[in-house]
């Protein structure tokens, strides 16, 4: 990471035979992420996941909000969406819904979609929107020094903590489980190939997915709590996490530094909005409605 | 281009001026609204639900104001034209997408039907209270385009021009009704669809590779637009950017991009500006007023007029940007300003600011909740002219 940092993009052509590259907008390297941050990572694992699902590149966008996951829409070689803090959901909705040949890719951090954006997050899993929404948690507002986020557990020091947080944190997937989501998965930057895999199952499925993907942020969390590097972070989600494929979302809540239950918990099907939508209205509108989306692939 | 005849109602309605917008909206193009109930604005969104599944297109209530004012901007870029329907609170909560949309240069029209504030204020109360909100409520500097209906048949009218310059000039365009211009029932006509001029978007013709999102010309500083999933790749980013949409946060670069950005409106504001005149010529008083404020301005110069006051009106159809240099050419004729509006004193700085002491200027506030009295604004004018 600190070698991309020091580098200039033409510095890397050795580099250039790497198989994420051409998911990449290489003329926006070096990126701005620590070293020892896991959203590249988690990146890594989402162009693998673009490979691998043999998708036209054309049809996919990627929205992001505010924040250091926020900035990863523009570093993806894709039709990209940097929009405000929260908003990249509803913002995604309006793309999705004009244009339904898209398949549209939310991707942020916790405080994004779950803090100023937990009411879009909650809606668009009632409603089963289209699209696919990848959180990295990091257990933390990264961008803006290290603050207290809806999924801090209970204990860790944050600079608006200052003595340890005492507030409750959200249990991600269970909320997107009793939300409606159709395809809810946890895992953590460890378990890059899983993390792949979901991804891809993600991009294939149609409905509201959620894939949290638990990250370190080595510069405001861990050293602020005297948790070590990235790579301790990585070990300790490698020794405490276990997988439960199916288990009951109620049931993987995090503590701080606790076990970690990682897997795919929901994997259902139910109409989405659009396919709603044009379910009812050809019943009550019958040969006046026109179904919309219909001309799109 | 013509409009499609397929969102066009041709023909004559009674209809009150919510529901005249909604039609000006579907004859102009627009296939999407995400939407969030607030009286008085309710009905356009109302008849949108209703009307669009059997014109072709998408209604969506959202969760919240600030979910609708964004997702309408996911929608522009998923290649729909779309409009934004609020309310003063709920446009308060929309300010941040105010900006979005003005920097991402996202095309889309603005309707606020104004209603009595500070704050919840009176809801089914008439006001002009929201003037200066669209033009400086979003932080940072931006620009946008404002018109003023007084009637219904101007709601459908200058609701297409309004889609016409969102498309040609890419900023937000307003649409500045209000609670009695909203809920006033007129005769409305509707023509036929070649009879309406639409503004298509700005397509560009390059192909991928050539293009960049916010490539512009000396000579043109609208930028071409795509949609998502034409394979062109783009990045469009609140952040400060440069010609391909990357973020670019240099000092030279903020002062480039913001340049062309706001000099969008600023440079080409004579073409933009539409001030409707009666008998400013020779005038000694001349009132200027806007929205449902000119009607009933209207009778009060009448009124003068068969007193023997020799008294002019000048009507903002355009408020933004405002015509300070038309004011500027009148106040070399004209004695006094005499400016009626339903708040307590906005656009009426305008006009000060474009005078600038050349002629006195008299402001009439009201504080909402009804029209003026013709008689208050008739007093003005008559002690305007003494």
């Amino acid at each position: 990471m600190s070698l991309l940092m020091d580098q200039s993009a033409e510095e890397l052509e050795c580099g250039m035979d790497n198989p994420v590259l051409p998911f990449l907008r290489k003329d926006r390297i070096p990126h701005i992420w620590c070293p020892g941050c896991g959203i590249g990572t988690t990146v890594n694992s989402f162009c693998r996941a673009l490979g691998d699902s043999g998708m036209d590149l054309d049809k996919i966008a990627i929205v992001s909000g505010i924040g250091c996951t926020g900035r990863t829409a523009g570093y993806l070689n894709l039709d990209s969406f940097h929009t405000t803090h929260g908003r990249a959901i509803p913002f995604a909705t309006g793309l999705k819904l004009a244009n339904p040949d898209l398949k549209v890719v939310v991707y942020s951090g916790d405080g994004d979609l779950t803090a100023i954006g937990g009411n879009h997050f909650m809606h668009a899993a009632r409603r089963n929107m289209d699209i696919m929404v990848v959180c990295i948690n990091n257990f933390t507002y990264g961008m803006t020094g290290g603050q207290v986020a809806p999924t801090t557990p209970l204990g860790p020091t944050q600079t608006t903590m200052p003595f340890g947080n005492f507030e409750s944190s959200f249990n991600l997937p269970f909320l997107a489980d009793a939300c409606g989501a159709v395809y809810v998965a946890r895992w953590t930057v460890y378990h890059v190939r899983q993390l792949a895999k979901a991804m891809k199952e993600g991009l294939q499925k149609k409905g509201f997915v959620f894939i949290e993907a638990m990250a370190p942020c080595p510069t405001l969390y861990s050293r602020r709590n005297r948790l070590g590097d990235g790579v301790d972070q990585v070990k300790y989600f490698k020794e405490r996490s276990t997988i439960k494929n199916g288990v009951d979302t109620k049931d993987v809540g995090l503590t701080y530094q606790g076990d970690i239950v990682v897997g795919k918990f929901v994997d259902r099907d139910r109409p989405t909005w659009m396919d709603s939508m044009n379910d009812h209205f050809g019943k009550v509108l019958g040969d006046k409605y026109e179904t919309y989306g219909a001309h799109h692939g | 281009m013509h409009a499609d005849p397929k969102g066009v109602l041709t023909g004559v309605h009674f209809i009150d001026g919510d529901h005249a917008a909604c039609e000006g909206a579907l004859a102009a193009g627009c296939r999407f609204v995400a939407g969030y109930p607030i009286t008085p604005s309710t009905e356009i969104v109302e008849r949108f639900a209703h009307r669009i599944p059997k014109v072709g297109g998408v209604f969506i209530q959202m969760e919240d104001e600030l979910a609708a004012s964004i997702a309408i901007q996911g929608a522009v870029w998923g290649g729909q034209k779309v409009m934004n329907v609020t309310s003063g609170p709920g446009l308060s909560l929309m300010m941040e997408h105010l900006g979005y949309a003005f920097i991402t240069e996202t095309p889309c029209v603005w309707i606020d039907v104004q209603r009595c504030g500070p704050s919840t204020g009176m809801p089914t109360g008439p006001a002009q209270h929201d003037m200066m909100q669209v033009k400086w409520g979003s932080h940072g500097d931006f620009q946008i385009i404002a018109l003023c209906p007084n009637s219904p048949q101007e709601c459908f009218d200058f609701t297409i021009r309004a889609f016409n310059m969102a498309e040609t000039w890419r900023v937000p365009v307003f649409l500045m009704m209000d609670e009695v211009v909203g809920h006033m029932t007129e005769r409305v006509d509707i023509p036929e669809a070649s009879e309406i001029e639409v503004v298509e978007r700005k397509w560009t013709k390059k192909k991928p590779g050539e293009y960049k999102v916010y490539e512009t010309t000396p000579e043109d500083p609208v930028p071409e637009m795509v949609k998502a999933g034409d394979g062109y790749r783009i990045h469009v980013t609140g952040l400060t950017h440069n010609e391909k949409g990357y973020p670019d946060m240099t000092v030279p670069n903020q002062e480039r991009m913001l340049g062309r950005l706001i000099g969008k409106i600023t440079q080409n504001a004579h073409k933009l500006v539409d001030v409707r005149e009666d008998g400013v010529e020779g005038a000694d008083v001349v009132v200027v007023s806007y929205g449902i404020t000119s009607r009933v301005a209207m009778a009060a110069v009448e009124q003068a007029r068969a007193k023997g006051a020799k008294v002019g009106s000048a009507r903002l159809v355009i408020a933004w940007p405002f015509p300070a240099e038309r004011m500027k050419e009148i106040a070399r004729t004209a004695k006094v300003f005499v400016v009626p509006e339903m708040n307590m004193g906005q656009m009426v700085q305008e006009v000060e600011r474009a005078v600038a002491g050349a002629a006195k200027v008299v402001s009439v506030p009201h504080a909402g909740g009804s029209v003026h009295e013709v008689d208050t604004i008739l007093n003005a004018i008559m002690e305007a002219a003494r």
